[in-house]
C-alpha cells in the first residue's frame, strides 16, 4: 500500500521528530498544582494509620489525600474488584500508594512526603508461589481461603491413560522471570476540572476507556462526566492498563477535590515500583512420543505469580491454556494454569500475553523430542504442526483462513539456512573459544480477544465539505502507528489521496467504547470498523450521485482521487472541464466521474451529510471451561523466528550474530511499521532471553532502575530480516491480521535451542545465564 | 556573562535558583523546551540527551551551574526557520525510525553529534556510536537504518 517502500507513513513522525509532540508531563495548565505518591516500607501490614498531620504544615503543600477521602470505590478492577487506588487498612506489596499529597510544586510535594507517618502491624509474607499454596502459609487476600486466585484447565481426550503407553515420555521443567514493560515514558497523568463539571483526564496510558471506568469508580460519578484525551504515548507494550489508569484516576480525585488542574508525573522508580509485571511462570511438561515422533499426548502444569491483585491475570491464564502446547495438533491434552497470590509485585498484562512463557517450553520440547525421536526439528514440526481444517488442541478447525504454519517455517528456515547450520552446529565441540549455533521456534497466536471477551469497536468518517476528511477510531495510538494504519485503510477504501484525511483528537467523549488496544488486534479491529465505516459512506454517495453519474449505485467506483461512473475510472479526467471552480451543484447532465470536491459539494448542497459511522464485530468464538475446549480465537497469525548465535567458552558470552523473522500477518498496510514491530518485538524477547532480570527480595525490587533492570541496547542487537507474508484473512474486513506481540513471543526458546546447538547444554530458565563452567 | 548558558542559540541569563537546577529541568520547566525527555533520571537512558557545546550529555546527570558559558543545543534547535527538517531528522521518519517517540529527539541528537565526527560510518560504527540511548520500541534497526541514511543524504548535499 505504501506506494513508495521504503519509506514509512506516520501522521505524528514530525512531531516526534522535532520534539513538538506534546506527551503527558508536558503539558501545562493555568494554576496547576503537583501530587506525588506515598509508599510505605511494608509489604504485608494491616492495622495500617496514616497521620497526615505534619505534612499538611509543610510549605505549599494543599493537601494530602487518602482513602478516607474517596468519594466512590476505593478498590477497582477490570476482572475484580480488588486493587486499592489507595491503602485502606492493609498493605499488601511494596507498591502499595497510601496517600497523595498534592502542592503547588512538584518539590514541595516531594519535600512533605518524609512527613506523611505511616504506622501498621506487619504480617508474615509469602513470596513463592509454590510456598503460598501449602497448608498455614500467610493468606494474602485476607477474604480468602487461600492463595489460589485462578484456575484454567483443558481436559481434551485421555492424556494421563495414554501418556504411559508412549514410546517416548519427556519430562521437563521451565522457568520464566518478571518482566518489566520498561516503556520510555514513566506514567503520568494531568486531570483538568473543566467549568461545566467535567474532568479532562490527559494521560500516558493504552486504555483510554478503561481508565475512564477507574476515574468514575473513585470518584463515585458517571462516565460522561470524565473526558479522557491520548496525548502521545511513550510505549507501552501492555504495560499502561491497570496502574497508569489508577495513576489518571488519583490525579482526578486531586482535581475534583481541589477543583485545580493536578499533574501526577511518576519517576522511573515509582514506575518500577508500582506497575504491574509480565508473569513469571513454573512449567512442569510431561510430554508422550510415538515411535512416528508423533505427539501423543501432554500434561501440563504452571503456576504463575499473580501478586496480590487480580489484574487481568484470568485472561492471561487463559491465552497460556488455549495455546499450550503451541502450533501443534494432539489428540490428548491435560493443563492445569493456576494464578497464584502473593506479597510479590502485581503482574497483569504485556505484549504476548502468557503465550511467550509457554512456547519457551514447548519449542524447547520440540527440539528436545525431535533428538530423542531421532529426526530433524524441522521434520518433528512438520509431523505435528497445525495443518489446512486440522484442529487446534481446543479442538477448533482451522478452517476459516489460509493456515500458513509451514510455509512460514520454510521461509524463515531457508532465509538462515537452517538444515546446513545446524549440521556444522559446535554442540560443545569446537577449536576456538567460539561455539557456534543455529536454533529456531514457531508459533501461531490467536489474534485479538478471542474468548476472553467481547471484541467490538467504531470508527466515524466525516467527511468535510471542501474535501477533506476526518477519522476517528476506537484505537489507541501507542506508538505503534495504528493512526497512520486507519489512515492508510480509509485512503484506500475511499479511493483517495492520504493528504485529505486528519485523525481527529481522540476523546472518549467522542466515539463509543473501542475496547483495549492490547492483543494484537488494533489493526484487525479498528480496520473492521473504518472499512464499516467506508462502506456505510460509499453507499450514502453511490446512491446519492448515481442520477448525475447516469448509473445504477452498485456500479459506482472510488478511484483516483474521484468517484467515477461504470468503466470510466481509468479514463484521464478532464481538469480544465471538471475543476472544482465548475459547480456541479445544479447540474443534470451526464458526467462519467466526479472530483472528490465536487462530490462533496454536490452532497452538502441536497443537505446530505457526508458522515458514516462504522463498527465491526469480531466473529463468534466460544469456550467451555470445563474442558478447555472451544473456537478460541477468530484467525491466528503464523510465525517463525530462527537465529544464529556464538557463545564464548571462557565467558559465557552470548552474542548474536544474525535473526530472521517470518510473519503471516494476513497483509501489511503500512510496511516499514510491520519490520518496526517485528525488530522491536524481536528486542523485547531478547531482553527477556538474555538480560532481563529484576532483584527481588521480599517483596521488594533491590533497584527499580533502569542502571540494573537491563534492558537491550542497539549493541545487544544483531541485524535482524524481517520476512513479512500475505495470507490475505477472509474474516477480516481488511485481510490483515496483526503483528504486535506475534513478534516478541517466540524468539526466547529459537535462542535457547540455539545455545543448545553451541554448547550441548539446555537451559530451561530465563533469563539464559550461561555458567562457563557448564562448558567444560 | 558566566552566569548564563546559550541554548538554541540564545543567550539565557541563570538566576539563583535555576543555578540550582538539573540541567534537564531547567530546559523543561524554566524555558518550556519539552522536547527534552525524561525517562529515567539515573544516566541509562539517554531519552534527555543534549549537545552541550557539540558533545551529546545527559541533562539528567549535569547541573545547571556546570553548563554556564557553555552553548546548549536540544532538538528544538535543529530545525530550520522555515519549519523543514534537519536531514538527520528527516531520515528518521523515513527509515521509520519512529515509533512511540519518546527515545527520539535524544536520538537524533547523538546521531548529529556522531555523524559530524564520522560522515562515512558502518553499521558497526553506528551501533558503537548510538550504544548509549535506550529504545523499547524499535529493536534499534531502523534507527541504524535512519543513521546511515542520514550519512548518505549529508555527504550528498557537502558535495
Amino acid at each position: 500500500m505504501n506506494k513508495t517502500p521504503p519509506y514509512a507513513f506516520r501522521n505524528d513522525g514530525y512531531a516526534k521528530v522535532t520534539g513538538r509532540a506534546h506527551y503527558t508531563d508536558d503539558l501545562k495548565f493555568h494554576g496547576m498544582v503537583h501530587a506525588v505518591p506515598v509508599y510505605t516500607e511494608y509489604v504485608h501490614a494491616e492495622n495500617l494509620h496514616v497521620d497526615t498531620g505534619s505534612a499538611l504544615q509543610s510549605p505549599g503543600v494543599l493537601r494530602v489525600i487518602t482513602a478516607e477521602d474517596v468519594p466512590g470505590k476505593v478498590c477497582y478492577g477490570q476482572i475484580a474488584e480488588d486493587y486499592p487506588m489507595f491503602s485502606a487498612g492493609r498493605i499488601r506489596c511494596s507498591g502499595d500508594v497510601a496517600a497523595l499529597i498534592v502542592a503547588e510544586t512538584r518539590r514541595e510535594a516531594l519535600d512533605a512526603v518524609p512527613l506523611v507517618r505511616v504506622t501498621a502491624d506487619p504480617l508474615p509474607g509469602v513470596f513463592d508461589p509454590e510456598e503460598a499454596l501449602k497448608p498455614g502459609s500467610p493468606i494474602v487476600r485476607e477474604s480468602a481461603d487461600s492463595n489460589l486466585m485462578n484456575h484454567h484447565r483443558m481436559r481434551r481426550g485421555e492424556a494421563e491413560e495414554v501418556l504411559p503407553s508412549c514410546r517416548y515420555i519427556l519430562d521437563e521443567k521451565f522457568s520464566t522471570q518478571y518482566i518489566e514493560h520498561a516503556y520510555m515514558e514513566p506514567e503520568a497523568a494531568v486531570c483538568v476540572p473543566r467549568q461545566d463539571g467535567v474532568i479532562e483526564v490527559y494521560g500516558s496510558m493504552q486504555h483510554p476507556f478503561s481508565t475512564r471506568r477507574f476515574v468514575a469508580a473513585l470518584l463515585g460519578e458517571p462516565l460522561s462526566n470524565i473526558e479522557v484525551y491520548q496525548p502521545p504515548m511513550g510505549g507501552g507494550f501492555g504495560g499502561k492498563d491497570d496502574t497508569a489508569a489508577i495513576v489518571c484516576a488519583r490525579a482526578a480525585l486531586a482535581a475534583r477535590l481541589l477543583n485545580r488542574p493536578v499533574k501526577l508525573t511518576y519517576t522511573r522508580e515509582w514506575s518500577m515500583r508500582e506497575s504491574y509485571k509480565r508473569h513469571p511462570y513454573r512449567m512442569h511438561y510431561r510430554v508422550g512420543l510415538g515411535e512416528d515422533g508423533r505427539v501423543r499426548a501432554v500434561s501440563a502444569a504452571m503456576l504463575s505469580d499473580g501478586g496480590p491483585y487480580l489484574s487481568v491475570s484470568p485472561w492471561v491464564n487463559w491465552r497460556s491454556t488455549a495455546q499450550c502446547f503451541g502450533p501443534y495438533s494432539v489428540d490428548h491434552v491435560h493443563a492445569d494454569v493456576y494464578c497464584i497470590a502473593t506479597n510479590n509485585p502485581v503482574t497483569g498484562a504485556m505484549r504476548g500475553f502468557g503465550a511467550p512463557q509457554v512456547n519457551f517450553a514447548v519449542e524447547q520440547i520440540a527440539d528436545i523430542a525431535a533428538e530423542k525421536v531421532g529426526i530433524s526439528p524441522l521434520e518433528f514440526r512438520r509431523r505435528n504442526m497445525v495443518r489446512q481444517d486440522g484442529e487446534t488442541v481446543t479442538g477448533q478447525v482451522l478452517n476459516t483462513h489460509t493456515v500458513s504454519m509451514e510455509e512460514v517455517m520454510d521461509a524463515a528456515a531457508h532465509e538462515i539456512g537452517y538444515e546446513e547450520k545446524l549440521a556444522r552446529s559446535s554442540r560443545g565441540l569446537s577449536d576456538t573459544d567460539e561455539l557456534y549455533g543455529v536454533g529456531l521456534a514457531i508459533s501461531y497466536r490467536g489474534a485479538s480477544l478471542g474468548a476472553e471477551g467481547m471484541d467490538f469497536c467504531s470508527a466515524v468518517v466525516n467527511c468535510q465539505f471542501d474535501g477533506s476528511i476526518l477519522l476517528e477510531t476506537g484505537i489507541h495510538e501507542n506508538g505503534q502507528g495504528s493512526e497512520s494504519v486507519m489512515m492508510l485503510f480509509l485512503a484506500e477504501e475511499l479511493g483517495v489521496d492520504l493528504s485529505r484525511i486528519r485523525y481527529k483528537r481522540p476523546s472518549t467523549s467522542n466515539v463509543p467504547d473501542g475496547g483495549t488496544t492490547v492483543a494484537t488486534r488494533g489493526t484487525i479491529m479498528g480496520g473492521g470498523a473504518v472499512k464499516a465505516a467506508a462502506d456505510r459512506l460509499k453507499q450514502l454517495i453511490a446512491e446519492s450521485l448515481s442520477e448525475v453519474l447516469n448509473c445504477k449505485p452498485e456500479e459506482v467506483e472510488f478511484a483516483g482521487d474521484r468517484v467515477c461512473g461504470p468503466g470510466s475510472k481509468e479514463e484521464a479526467p478532464d481538469p480544465a472541464g471538471e475543476g472544482p471552480e465548475r459547480s456541479v451543484a445544479g447540474s443534470r447532465a451526464n458526467r462519467t466521474s466526479l472530483s472528490w470536491e465536487e462530490t462533496m459539494e454536490y452532497l452538502y448542497s441536497r443537505r446530505i451529510y457526508p458522515y458514516a459511522f462504522g463498527s465491526f464485530q469480531a466473529p463468534d468464538v466460544s469456550w467451555d471451561d470445563e474442558t478447555g475446549q472451544g473456537d478460541a480465537y477468530f484467525t491466528y497469525v503464523y510465525s517463525c523466528q530462527a537465529v544464529e548465535l556464538t557463545v564464548n567458552r571462557i565467558s559465557g558470552a552470548v552474542k548474536l550474530h544474525r535473526i530472521v523473522a517470518a510473519h503471516d500477518i494476513g497483509r501489511a498496510i503500512n510496511q516499514a511499521m510491520v519490520f518496526g514491530q517485528m525488530y522491536g518485538g524481536v528486542a523485547q524477547g531478547i531482553g527477556m532471553t538474555l538480560t532481563e532480570k529484576l532483584d527481588i527480595e521480599a517483596g521488594k525490587i533491590i533497584h527499580p532502575d533502569l542502571n540494573h533492570y537491563r534492558i537491550p541496547r542497539v549493541k545487544d542487537m544483531p541485524e535482524i530480516k524481517g520476512i513479512i507474508i500475505e495470507n490475505p484473512d477472509p474474516q477480516s474486513p481488511t485481510g490483515a491480521k496483526g503483528i504486535g506481540e506475534p513478534a516478541l513471543e517466540l524468539i526466547a526458546p529459537a535462542i535457547a535451542n540455539a545455545v543448545y546447538n553451541a554448547t550441548g547444554v539446555r537451559y530451561r530458565d530465563l533469563p539464559i545465564q550461561v555458567n562457563p563452567e557448564d562448558l567444560a | 556573562m558566566k552566569t548564563a548558558v546559550t541554548v538554541n542559540g540564545t543567550l539565557h541569563e541563570l538566576n539563583e535558583y535555576q543555578l540550582g537546577l538539573k540541567l534537564i529541568d531547567y530546559l523543561r520547566e524554566e524555558l518550556g523546551l519539552t522536547g527534552v525527555k525524561n525517562g529515567c533520571g539515573t544516566g541509562a537512558c539517554g531519552a534527555c540527551t543534549v549537545l552541550v557545546d557539540g558533545v551529546p550529555r545527559r541533562s539528567c546527570m549535569i547541573g545547571t551551574r556546570s553548563a554556564q558559558g557553555k552553548e546548549i543545543i536540544t532538538i528544538e534547535g535543529l530545525e530550520n526557520s522555515d519549519g523543514s527538517l534537519h536531514p538527520v531528522q528527516q531520515a528518521f521518519l523515513d527509515a521509520g525510525a519512529v515509533q512511540c517517540g519518546f527515545c527520539t529527539p535524544g536520538m537524533v541528537l547523538t546521531a548529529l553529534a556522531f555523524l559530524r565526527k564520522n560522515s562515512d560510518p558502518s553499521r558497526e560504527q553506528i551501533r558503537q556510536a548510538m550504544n548509549t540511548n535506550l529504545c523499547r520500541c524499535t529493536g534499534y534497526q531502523q534507527i541504524v537504518d535512519a543513521v546511515e541514511l542520514a550519512a548518505s543524504r549529508l555527504r550528498t548535499i557537502q558535495e
